[in-house]
């Protein structure tokens, strides 16, 4: 016989609202006033979107916001790789759709992306437009949004039907489509070198932001590992190297590789001003990235290294197939805290004299046809860091759903 | 950060001296410099890149300003093209560093010429001719009737906060024994703001800044920027200290603009003005600024046309300056002291002699 389960009533809205909202006369006045606050706010702000704000600036300078002042008759690479990530991500999209992991329910068409594909289109029918684009690349964008939600279908229904062994390599085509980004966007291999002081906007940051963000996370796990070495030389180095970067403001550090690299090494040996960047970036959040992972080393009881020993793993084995596993997972939410910090940190660029976003809106807003229109250039960079983070923040959290072996993803919890 | 300071400090000194025991064994019109930028194809120019009128990017991705033509100027004289420059926007902190490293061939960053910057024992650099002379002015609404700094006793002045621009006017306000009351702002946004709403009488920083902060008022012509200079900022560029030959190539680069505008030489008639110079033989003086005879060319390591070149590159010095600053601008800068020394401004260029 099965249990039988308490029967749960859900209160109706207007319940919820009033329990939640006006459930005493104090309840109520506080609510009252903070509603009529802020729709207030609501107002004002939308007043000023559409009524005073003048968008003229934004959509005069929209390619600069994007790409900076990569050259005019190489932007079809960019769109190339654009439309590139578009379909690996449908792919990938419709292939964990298509494959659910053991015990999760195969479900074509969850909630959630019937809300991912309406925001999608909603946005790629009206950002263009808003922008007042023309016509041509609003035509190139509502086609790579189709070929993403094409990739996606498709590979939701027949992506179940692609034998084992070919699946296996599917994850490869993103570290090969960076890698093939990389020489897109720099030249190289026929394609003309655009140099990297030409990159800017948008791009400068993701670049800059996925590049560190890729490697700091190794770099990260190797010194966590150190510093909780046997090894004195290896325990102390880490130790130092993770102390003395966490010890010192990352814009110093910035400074410390614009500068005293010039002076190091002769003229045209220092490597561009944008990868010594860069590599500050990486160096830094490895370091950030190393204590989180130390936390999540921490975490492990010393009896699973033990036991994984016992069985005749070596050293490598057991870390790689036993430690490391479940403390990247405890790791995880403090470390994707890093990357998002890391994303937002790509703004002090602007300050060494890169044309990232933020130095881009800033040289934006020194052109005498738009001066004065701060507020309208600043509420779109806020715009585009939020969309930015917010993405990191919900791939962490599906990620994590998906890596917790306790609650799998098929169990809604319940409230 | 003041370690750090005195590193940068530091560090230029050192990179100077080595720099001028290379140049003593040279001699002649041998410049590093100048071998180092003809090798590479491109001058690397440090602007501000982030100043209305000086240096900014503009729509088409192509920089635009005041110090920008500058160092468009020598880019032409001395490659013959005055695309061939990268930009690199410097802030104030690290614009002298970038120099002394050879990070940038040319500093052109709105960088105010002192003795202190100049001095061996300084920052060490080398001051070429001052394309703008700035100075600290007050701006008023037209309709207040205020007309210089006796007019503002017991009124309250906008200032931004921590600046030169705060102690130059409490200096000149004391010597003159006039009391007032400084609103000082953390932001030149706030400090403007709180202008346009009738906080303060005046507002006082620099007169470029003001003039280009005007521009973007609803009604730009209801404020004036009085005649009163209370400081004097002359804007310079600068090249490192010990490199003389590459230093005088970018002094006569830009004394030629100069020159330029003083003999009605502009971007558009230059071609006529060669042929002109080719074909009367008794132009002396023209024909030896233009290059049509004699070596001042090869005197400085230039070409022999190096000023044509410029000019077809930039224009005059004055084409400059109202093309970024002036009429022609949403700035609307006038000339002031920075017409020529003909006009009974401070624009000299010495004889192309």
């Amino acid at each position: 016989m099965a249990p039988v389960s308490p029967v749960m009533v859900r209160p109706g809205p207007w319940q919820r609202l009033r329990r939640e909202l006006f459930a005493s006369r104090v309840d109520g006045l506080i609510s009252i006033g903070l509603i009529g606050g802020l729709v207030a706010v609501g107002l004002g702000l939308a007043k000023w979107v559409l009524v005073q704000a003048q968008w003229t600036v934004i959509s005069a300078n929209s390619t600069l916001f994007a790409v900076g002042r990569y050259p005019l008759e190489q932007q079809w690479r960019l769109w190339l790789l654009t439309t590139l990530l578009a379909l690996a991500t449908g792919l990938s999209w419709g292939l964990l759709r298509a494959l659910p992991r053991s015990g999760a329910s195969a479900r074509a068409w969850p909630r959630n992306d019937r809300w991912a594909v309406a925001i999608l289109v909603v946005l790629a029918l009206w950002r263009p437009m808003a922008l007042q684009l023309a016509l041509p690349i609003q035509l190139r964008w509502w086609a790579i949004t189709g070929l993403l939600l094409l990739a996606r279908w498709a590979a939701g229904r027949w992506g179940a039907a692609i034998p084992a062994s070919a699946r296996r390599w599917m994850p490869l085509i993103w570290p090969l489509l960076y890698l093939l980004g990389m020489v897109l966007i720099s030249g190289g291999l026929g394609l003309v070198r655009v140099a990297p002081s030409d990159w800017g906007g948008l791009l400068l940051t993701l670049l800059m932001a996925t590049f560190s963000i890729l490697l700091c996370f190794p770099l990260g796990v190797l010194l966590a590992l150190g510093r909780r070495s046997n090894l004195p030389l290896l325990r102390w180095g880490s130790v130092l190297y993770i102390e003395f970067v966490r010890g010192a403001p990352l814009i110093t550090l910035l400074f410390l590789g614009q500068n005293i690299l010039g002076f190091l090494l002769p003229g045209g040996l220092a490597p561009d001003r944008v990868w010594r960047a860069a590599w500050v970036l990486t160096f830094f959040a490895a370091a950030y990235v190393a204590e989180a992972v130390r936390s999540g080393l921490a975490a492990i009881p010393a009896g699973q290294l033990e036991a994984a020993r016992s069985l005749g793993l070596p050293m490598p084995q057991a870390l790689i197939h036993v430690v490391l596993p479940q403390a990247l997972r405890v790791a995880l939410p403090a470390t994707v805290g890093q990357f998002i910090s890391l994303l937002q940190d790509t703004t002090l660029l602007s300050l060494i004299g890169l044309l990232d976003l933020l130095g881009t809106a800033r040289t934006v807003m020194a052109n005498p046809a738009y001066l004065g229109r701060n507020a309208e250039v600043y509420l779109v960079l806020a715009v585009l860091f939020w969309c930015c983070c917010a993405a990191l923040g919900l791939g962490s959290r599906a990620l994590e759903t998906r890596l917790n072996p306790t609650a799998p993803s098929n169990v809604t919890p319940s409230r | 950060m003041g370690w750090l300071r005195r590193l940068a400090t530091a560090l230029p000194l050192v990179s100077v001296l080595t720099l001028v025991g290379c140049a003593s064994e040279g001699g002649g019109i041998q410049s590093q410099k100048m071998a180092t930028v003809k090798a590479r194809g491109s001058l690397i120019c440090g602007t501000d890149g982030k100043l209305p009128g000086f240096g900014y990017l503009g729509s088409d991705g192509r920089y635009v300003g005041l110090d920008v033509d500058t160092c468009r100027a020598v880019a032409a004289a001395v490659l013959g093209d005055g695309e061939k420059v990268e930009f690199r926007d410097l802030n104030p902190s690290e614009r002298f560093a970038a120099l002394s490293s050879g990070e940038v061939d040319l500093l052109a960053r709105n960088t105010t010429m002192t003795l202190s910057r100049d001095a061996a024992g300084g920052n060490g650099l080398s001051f070429a001719p001052t394309t703008f002379y700035d100075g600290q002015g007050v701006m008023v609404p037209a309709a207040s009737g205020l007309a210089d700094l006796k007019a503002l006793a017991g009124k309250p002045v906008c200032v931004p906060s921590g600046t030169t621009s705060e102690l130059n006017l409490a200096d000149r306000m004391r010597e003159q024994g006039i009391a007032y009351t400084p609103l000082k702002f953390q932001t030149l946004d706030q400090m403007y703001t709180a202008y346009l709403s009738g906080r303060c009488a005046a507002v006082s920083t620099d007169r470029s800044q003001l003039a280009a902060q005007r521009s973007t008022f609803p009604q730009p012509e209801a404020h004036t920027v009085l005649p009163v200079v209370m400081s004097k900022e002359p804007l310079t560029p600068a090249t490192i200290n010990g490199d003389p030959a590459w230093a005088d190539a970018v002094r006569w680069t830009l004394f030629a603009l100069m020159q330029a505008e003083e003999m009605g030489i502009t971007q558009a008639n230059v071609a006529a003005k060669v042929a002109e110079a080719k074909a009367k033989p008794n132009q002396a003086d023209l024909r030896r600024f233009l290059g049509v005879e004699g070596d001042f060319g090869r005197q400085l390591g230039l070409p022999a046309d190096f000023v044509v070149r410029a000019i077809g590159a930039v224009g005059n010095y004055g084409e400059m300056f109202e093309r970024n600053l002036g009429q022609k601008s949403k700035l609307k800068l006038e000339r002031g002291v920075n017409r020529l020394w003909t006009q009974g401004g401070l624009i000299y260029a010495p004889p192309f002699r």
